[in-house]
């Protein structure tokens, strides 16, 4: 518990931190999806992307998180591999393995260990009772979203990029997101969300245009 | 433990983990037995016939049953997302790629060739015999994984590829094939050398080890996009 308390708390974020994005285009296949997309962010700023279905948003967290080539244009973000999360719309989560279990592989991709009160406190934390016996196959999609929410915690890195974070979250899970995004921002952290919903933690927008 | 060493483990022992829980290990190894006990069926119950042919069965029928558990090896973590966390790890994707290919060698190639000194028994092969058989498929089975591993990242994003694995996996296995039962025929005469299969079996593990995470990596990164 004390180990978790304290690589999880008060953690500051480099100041110096920035994403940008410069004239950035995304294609699949012969389809350019979107072209000419700019944006700065520094520390403690959130960027919501907003644009219809198909014109690019999950495409464009993923070129941020270094898992597809941008097609053309300029990125500078933090190095995926260190600083960078992606909650994307595959949640990662395997049905056969615990609470406790995931959580022990989410710290130990964080390149540590804790004891089991310590992934029971972040599993309560996260609205998330039965920690050492619910088996993930047998969660809700809210409850899975919750349990995905466990990586942001656990291993603090300066850039979220969150694809629809809100999806299949009661008012209680919503508002579990806004205050870790709130508190991520405050400790000098970024993020990108790419939403269909007003998220009360962004301050600015990104709008894709659907190109024609 | 170092940080990336944990990381390494972790990935290696959720992969053991997974695969014995869902049964796999249990379904490829009772495989093995059924399809050895069968075989004297097909061939006749001739004693002397069982026992010459019995190395080459025993690598067909342990290799099938590995290409079988292949299928698996990326593909459930490509369709729910893990491989894309995996890709925002501190360690190499390569080295990724090497904890899960160790992770699916003991979790489920391991507990095949320890099964397979039983069904040599069963093809009358005297069990005096049986280590030569077995020291040549510890000193092969690696390269039979690592090379399986680059059918299964080629067929990853295609939905039930494991016929198309096993097809793209099958040709690398000739030369594994062909050095395994020679060196299991070897092993059944007395004054035969069987120390160059071995060497050579091990060579061929060696290579692969050398070659095949690159590939593997770069085929899992190229259907991540």
């Amino acid at each position: 518990m004390a180990e978790t308390q304290n690589l999880f708390s008060n953690l500051q974020h480099s100041r110096d931190a920035v994403c940008r994005a410069d004239g950035l285009a995304c294609a699949r296949g012969a389809i350019t999806v979107f072209e000419g997309v700019s944006f700065s962010l520094a520390a403690g700023q959130a960027l919501c992307l907003r644009g219809a279905n198909g014109s690019g948003k999950s495409s464009l967290l993923r070129q941020l998180a270094g898992l597809l080539p941008a097609a053309a244009g300029t990125l500078t973000h933090p190095d995926p591999a260190y600083g960078t999360h992606y909650l994307g719309h595959a949640d990662g989560l395997k049905a056969a393995l615990t609470i406790a279990e995931t959580l022990a592989f989410d710290a130990a991709l964080a390149g540590y260990r804790a004891d089991n009160d310590a992934y029971a406190d972040i599993a309560a934390r996260l609205g998330l009772a039965g920690c050492d016996w619910q088996f993930v196959g047998d969660l809700s999609a809210g409850q899975k979203r919750r349990l995905t929410l466990a990586r942001l915690i656990m291993d603090p890195r300066p850039l979220w990029l969150l694809d629809e974070p809100m999806t299949a979250l009661d008012a209680a899970g919503r508002a579990l997101v806004t205050d870790l995004a709130e508190a991520h921002l405050e400790n000098g952290g970024m993020i990108i969300a790419a939403s269909h919903e007003t998220l009360d933690f962004a301050d600015e927008e990104v709008l894709l245009e659907p190109r024609r | 433990m170092s940080g990336l060493m944990r990381i390494f483990a972790a990935i290696c022992s959720q992969h053991m983990h997974l695969s014995w829980r869902s049964g796999q290990t249990m379904l490829a190894v009772s495989f093995l037995f059924i399809a050895i006990t069968l075989l004297p069926f097909g061939l006749g119950p001739e004693l002397k016939l069982l026992r010459a042919l019995a190395p080459g069965l025993l690598w067909v029928v342990l290799a099938i049953s590995l290409l079988t558990g292949l299928e698996r090896l990326f593909q459930a973590d490509y369709e729910d997302g893990t491989l894309d966390r995996l890709l925002l790890v501190p360690l190499a994707f390569e080295a990724v790629v090497l904890a899960k290919l160790l992770g699916h060698y003991l979790a489920l190639v391991l507990p095949l060739i320890l099964a397979v000194p039983l069904a040599g028994l069963l093809l009358n092969i005297e069990a005096a015999r049986l280590p030569v058989l077995l020291a040549a498929m510890l000193c092969g089975s690696p390269a039979l994984v690592l090379l399986g591993g680059i059918g299964a990242s080629l067929a990853v994003s295609v939905r039930r590829g494991g016929l198309l694995t096993v097809l793209i996996a099958m040709p690398f296995y000739v030369p594994v094939l062909i050095f395994g039962a020679a060196a299991g025929r070897a092993g059944l005469e007395t004054g035969v050398a069987v120390g160059p299969y071995l060497g050579i079996l091990a060579a061929l593990s060696a290579a692969s080890l050398l070659l095949a995470p690159f590939a593997i990596a770069a085929a899992l990164r190229s259907a991540l996009r």
